[in-house]
């Protein structure tokens, strides 16, 4: 394609190509820090929706190796959430070598805490602000689990933040541009910092799972395992496509791994309320 | 001096000889494994390059492949299982088809191959009673549309298609291999006639009649969208099991041009074992050729023009051309009605 970036992300390598420059500088920007890659694991193409397009009204279609047929283009402006969503639905639709769960990932020592959610449970705030204090961080979208080790693999890619949670983006991130008017909103990606980049070869073990939800009074409640094998199940992109391996990767991480939901009211009291269930362990 | 070798030639070579893997740099796998991907030839390759030294990053795609491959086996051979049990019934084997009946009886055009539904055949009088056994069991019709349901029973060589309801896994009821309204007129009840058990209430076609059912696949299902790989079914099949008995099956059933062309194209692009007659391509054949090898190394199909001859090509063949532009017409039509009606 005319435009085209090839990078890695922990250990998938993505080639973006896009028939626009646009996209591939934003993505070339907020991506500065990682390892450029000669060899990708999986390709997304930003396509223009047909040869007018490119030019006139300029919309994007998100193609490559896997992809949804009836996926909704986007503006040209949105360039950088149209690769984000191209390398997001690559790895929902096509990758087996991991466990896939839709989770944030934190460590410490090493140790994983994993938190577990639907859209708007606060992953990736909680993850951010973890981070600050001191978390490592290995991912706000997908958790990579080992089927081998059982061990967490580190894919840090952008913070994706929404709407109310844009106002916790402190002031010195390197960040990418403002999206507004998006199908979700106003998002900004905020990258990683370089610790977590620098890391992100480096597995950790899971420790914790915990399953926040964001905007009611503070409870927890340990789960039963029933309950954490149903509710991984069901935050897993593709459980049932691996077959054995991902019955065996999923019953040890519910054996291995105490599972909490937790309630909580705002991002304050999220940080308090996951570093105290750490603590207790 | 030559032209570069294309990503899609690469993958072609490296299907009829693997130890070429060894030496192809690590910068130019990228285009090749995206190629396979999208010609769903990844598993495949994989198993075709298997226990060569190949680069790290690449050998974990591969592995993942064969992974994927494994796994989709055994979700074929369940669901055949499934389908075979439903139909016990009948008090006949039900034939399997295609992939589900390459993997079904252990043969080397299975190994690596994609399975996306599960296609079977079953004679045409047993319909009714299999539509019934089949809802009892759980499937259900993808196309609710009054008319998508009349054209498939009026004018197709299978029922609509269905899908398990809990499984959520589409299944193909064939009574036939070819449209009737298509020119050649195989003999579904010969077909029929000539499979082979497996045990377990399930059936193959015989291996002459497995080529002759892949090179009509190959031809009148759909506008070689997928081309490569009906056509390495071909290959793998002949290159196991040798050509005996196709030609006469294939007159028999009316194919004759069809599985001489196959023949000849799988020569050219894989270099199959075939008898001496269809080792020279035709002009003709070498149009195909470029239709088969029309995709880039980002996964885009190229030459547009020839795509889209062979898709009005594909259809003609399928139906006279009045039936041809009243199907068009009234789906053009819908096409514009749907937004308006939601």
């Amino acid at each position: 394609m005319r435009h085209h970036v090839t990078l890695r992300v922990g250990p998938v390598g993505f080639r973006i190509g896009s028939d626009w420059r646009d996209p591939i500088d934003a993505v070339t920007a907020l991506y500065r820090d990682y390892p450029r890659a000669d060899f990708a694991d999986y390709t997304v193409r930003l396509e223009a929706t047909s040869p007018i397009r490119r030019r006139f009204r300029p919309s994007i279609h998100i193609a490559g190796d896997y992809r949804l047929p009836e996926a909704a283009p986007l503006p040209l402006a949105q360039g950088l959430l149209a690769a984000e969503l191209g390398m997001n639905l690559q790895m929902a639709l096509g990758h087996r070598r991991h466990l896939l769960l839709h989770a944030a990932v934190v460590a410490r020592d090493d140790r994983a805490m994993l938190m577990s959610g639907i859209s708007g449970a606060g992953k990736s705030t909680l993850s951010l602000l973890l981070a600050r204090r001191g978390w490592r961080f290995l991912g706000d979208e997908f958790a990579l689990i080992d089927p081998m080790t059982g061990l967490a693999v580190p894919f840090p890619r952008p913070i994706s933040l929404k709407n109310e949670s844009l106002a916790v983006i402190p002031p010195d991130s390197h960040t990418g541009p403002l999206l507004t008017g998006t199908p979700k909103g106003d998002i900004r990606h905020v990258a990683p910092d370089a610790r977590a980049i620098a890391a992100m070869d480096r597995p950790a073990r899971p420790a914790l799972l915990v399953f926040p939800r964001f905007g009611f009074p503070s409870a927890s409640r340990v789960l039963p395992p029933a309950e954490a094998f149903v509710r991984l199940t069901q935050a897993s992109t593709n459980y049932v496509a691996m077959g054995e391996a991902g019955f065996r990767a999923l019953t040890r991480l519910r054996a291995e791994v105490p599972a909490v939901a937790l309630d909580y009211p705002d991002g304050a009291a999220g940080v308090a309320a996951v570093e105290a269930l750490w603590d207790a362990l | 001096m030559g032209r570069a070798v294309t990503p899609v030639e690469r993958l072609v070579g490296l299907l009829r000889e693997p130890t070429g893997a060894v030496a192809l740099p690590l910068t130019e796998w990228t285009d090749v494994l995206t190629v396979a991907r999208a010609e769903l030839l990844l598993g495949t390759l994989a198993s075709r390059v298997d226990g060569l030294a190949v680069p790290a990053s690449v050998a974990r795609v591969l592995a993942d492949a064969r992974a994927e491959a494994e796994e989709t086996r055994r979700a074929a051979l369940w669901e055949a299982n499934r389908v075979a049990r439903a139909l016990m019934p009948l008090g006949i084997p039900v034939i399997l088809l295609k992939g589900t009946a390459f993997v079904a009886a252990g043969l080397a055009a299975g190994r690596g191959r994609s399975i996306g539904d599960c296609d079977i055949l079953i004679p045409r009088a047993t319909l009714p009673e299999a539509e019934a056994l089949l809802a009892q069991a759980g499937w259900e019709w993808v196309k609710a549309d009054p008319y998508d349901d009349h054209y498939y029973r009026e004018w197709m060589h299978e029922l609509p298609p269905l899908i398990h309801r809990e499984r959520d896994r589409m299944l193909d009821v064939h009574h036939a291999i070819l449209p009737p309204t298509a020119r050649p007129k195989p003999d579904a009840a010969a077909l029929i006639a000539g499979a082979e058990p497996l045990g377990g209430g399930l059936a193959v076609l015989s291996l002459p009649d497995m080529i002759v059912h892949a090179a009509a696949h190959l031809f009148a299902d759909g506008d070689l969208t997928g081309g490569l790989r009906n056509l390495w079914d071909i290959h793998a099949l002949i290159g196991e099991r040798g050509c005996d008995g196709v030609e006469r099956q294939a007159a028999r059933h009316d194919l004759s041009d069809t599985v001489a062309r196959a023949l000849r194209l799988a020569h050219a692009i894989y270099a199959t074992p075939v008898p001496p007659a269809y080792r020279r391509a035709t002009v003709i054949e070498q149009l195909y050729r470029r239709r088969m090898l029309a995709r880039d190394g980002w996964g885009r199909g190229r030459h547009p023009v020839t795509r889209g001859v062979f898709y009005l090509r594909s259809h003609a063949i399928r139906m006279p051309l009045p039936l041809l532009a009243r199907h068009l017409w009234i789906k053009w039509r819908k096409g514009k009605a749907a937004p308006a009606s939601e």
